[in-house]
């Protein structure tokens, strides 16, 4: 453990040391909106009733609205419109349960906000009431600056969702993603972005004239690897995702793609063709040593760790089409676990190792699946015909893909089980390969 | 340049003779002269100089242009060794009467084949089925002019890049456009092309010929493209 802390400690003082600091952008926008296209069926219904404000200074964020909006999001809350609630309580004592029962509402979430104004801070009270059992599960006064607010909605959120489903929410965490933007005169633009998880407050970190690929967080969430052609050829980064420091990893003559994180962060898993073809390599971001993992005259790519560190999953053509293989990392020697369909490629572990989530290809088009990878059995999970780049939340309850919509691309969410499922349109270009960071606190 | 590489080593080309570049500025004008000459119609002038230009070809062990004037000026790396070319050391041969009708036809397909050449080398897109890398047939010769041309001229670099279309994941479709253009790679060393001479890169999926989502598009973006450098 101290070893892994010190190991992580020493490479964020070699990432901030790096030359380049580029400036992250300043301007903040909401480039991605979310429109929830499908809901679950066993969504449970909750009533968030637009939080009190208390005093003159005007609350610049509506709390209620984010809360409702990520939970309604997360396909397992079903959220009661305003426009129907017979009273908007501010408290739990200013409730009349029969009403919420009326309503067919199982949980209802009150709040208010004052301003403080000799701290300027503002104070935000909630509770959430369980209407059936008629007592409080949560409640807290909360204090933070005007910048906290929007931070705050998503913690009130996260805390409602464990409190109710016990998993553990998400909509604190962030995603990172490629757009590209055709510019006049024939150039193109490619930037890696980073935003909050429901698409706002979204930054440049990295931005080129040439293709930027497969942004992946490395586990302690301080880091991006992805792939860039910024010099011409392509190479491997790595680059803070505060400070914007920078660092290359690889150059190789050939590939330098596919990026992914150990569990411990130490070594990035890779692709590389210095030495003939597509072939696995790692990568130790401590003592710069290369290893090389498979040996085939086939591709072999698009690796991720397991949870546990112990094995990993590929892509290979080794047996003529892309299939998706399993190599424990002791004896090296590559399992195929795919069979169904000619294309099945890009796997990412679900959070307890046991399921894979793919690309997997039905009558020519390209959808996202999941596999038990003990039972063999698969499900399709998407319908649109040209998804890819499925990354999991770090919850394990939702996946969120790139795939194109009116010929553009955009980024969609959906749960593992295929219930829910929502877009994350853009006003800028087109939007791919997003990736779901870890825990943030 | 020695006389020696002028010969092909390739199976897939027709066993003549190939002139990679002009390396005579005098030689350059005779040949648009000629071209006048043609549109002028004066037999006995054109005669006088294909004979000129047959002896000079024969004896001259200096790398040649194509009749092709246009071309000549369009061949990017034909620059440099014009540059450097001594103006007098193969325009001195005065003409001969006695050449053989067999000489002169010789010269004449010789003319042709270079032209052939020539135009199979504009070609520079070589198309692929989806999920493959190999070199499909009707990009045999095309390559193969290009192979001669890089091997009667081994300080011509070019780069080798490898697309896919949109189909498919991104990253396998990285690697998959390095196959595609190390496939190319390969069919060129065979054909006698210096490793040193080719580099290959794949943009995958990322850089698109065409922008539709069908297959129409989808095959005009799955290529190798040869970029002379």
């Amino acid at each position: 453990m101290f070893l892994m802390k010190l190991t992580i400690y020493l490479l964020g003082r070699i990432v901030s040391s790096l030359v380049l600091v580029f400036g992250l952008a300043a301007t903040v926008s909401a480039e991605l909106m979310i429109e929830i296209t499908k809901g679950s069926d066993t969504a449970l219904p909750i009533a968030i009733v637009p939080f009190a404000s208390e005093g003159d200074e005007p609350v610049p964020e509506d709390i209620a609205r984010i809360v409702s909006n990520d939970l309604q999001r997360s396909g397992d809350f079903d959220t009661l419109s305003t426009g129907r609630m017979l009273s908007l309580p501010e408290s739990m004592a200013q409730m009349h349960f029969r009403d919420w029962r009326l309503l067919g509402q199982t949980y209802v979430l009150v709040g208010k906000v004052r301003y403080d104004a000799i701290q300027s801070r503002f104070q935000v009270q909630y509770e959430l009431v369980d209407v059936y059992g008629q007592k409080r599960l949560l409640g807290e006064v909360l204090s933070v600056p005007r910048s906290g607010l929007r931070k705050l909605a998503h913690l009130i959120a996260d805390k409602v969702y464990e409190t109710i489903t016990g998993v553990r929410g998400v909509f604190s965490t962030k995603i990172a993603y490629i757009t590209l933007k055709n510019l006049p005169g024939g150039k193109q633009e490619y930037r890696l972005q980073v935003s909050d998880a429901d698409g706002q407050n979204a930054y440049t970190l990295f931005k080129s004239h040439e293709p930027i690929l497969s942004p992946a967080w490395s586990n302690d969430g301080q880091h991006l690897a992805y792939q860039s052609f910024h010099t011409g050829r392509p190479a491997i980064y790595i680059q803070h995702v505060k400070t914007g420091g920078q660092r290359k990893v690889t150059g190789f003559k050939g590939l330098n793609s596919s990026p992914m994180w150990s569990p411990d962060d130490r070594y990035l898993v890779m692709t590389l063709s210095k030495d003939g073809n597509a072939e696995l390599y790692t990568y130790d971001l401590v003592s710069n040593e290369v290893e090389r993992l498979t040996n085939h005259y086939g591709i072999d790519t698009e690796a991720s760790w397991s949870p546990d560190g112990k094995e990993l999953v590929f892509t290979s053509d080794r047996s003529g089409k892309p299939q998706i293989y399993r190599m424990n990392l002791i004896d090296r020697k590559p399992q195929r676990l795919t069979f169904e369909g000619r294309y099945n490629a890009r796997p990412r572990f679900s959070l307890d190792g046991r399921s894979l989530y793919y690309v997997h290809q039905v009558n020519g088009d390209f959808h996202i699946a999941s596999i038990d990878m003990s039972t063999g059995e698969n499900r399709v999970l998407t319908s649109t015909p040209l998804d890819e780049s499925p990354s999991v939340a770090p919850n394990g309850r939702m996946i969120i893909y790139a795939t194109n919509r009116n010929g553009k691309g955009v980024l969609a969410v959906v749960s593992v089980d295929g219930g829910a499922k929502y877009f994350l349109p853009s006003d800028y270009g087109d939007v791919k390969e997003p990736a779901w960071s870890p825990f943030l606190n | 340049m020695p006389c020696d590489s002028h010969r092909l080593t390739s199976g897939h080309v027709p066993a003549r003779n190939e002139f990679g570049i002009t390396k005579n500025k005098q030689f350059y004008v005779l040949l648009k002269t000629h071209n006048e000459g043609k549109e002028m119609k004066f037999d006995s002038f054109r005669h006088a100089i294909a004979l000129l230009l047959a002896l000079a070809l024969l004896s001259g062990c200096e790398s040649m242009s194509t009749s092709d004037d246009e071309f000549v000026a369009d061949e990017p790396p034909a620059q440099e060794d014009q540059d450097t070319a001594d103006s007098s050391d193969t325009y001195s041969a005065p003409a001969e009467p006695e050449v053989s009708a067999e000489e002169l036809a010789a010269q004449r397909a010789k003319e042709a084949a270079m032209k052939e050449q020539a135009a199979l080398r504009e070609v520079r897109t070589f198309y692929f089925d989806f999920d493959q890398y190999t070199v499909k047939p009707e990009a045999r010769s095309p390559l193969a002019a290009h192979a001669a041309f890089l091997s009667a001229n081994p300080s011509v670099k070019v780069v080798l890049e490898g697309h896919c279309d949109e189909r498919g994941t991104k990253e396998y479709n990285i690697a998959l456009g390095e196959n595609r253009a190390k496939a190319v790679a390969r069919f060129l060393k065979v054909n006698g092309v210096s490793d040193a001479q080719i580099e290959t890169i794949s943009y995958g999926e990322e850089r698109p010929a065409a922008t539709g989502h069908n297959e129409q598009a989808w095959a005009k973006n799955r290529r190798v493209y040869i970029e002379y450098k």
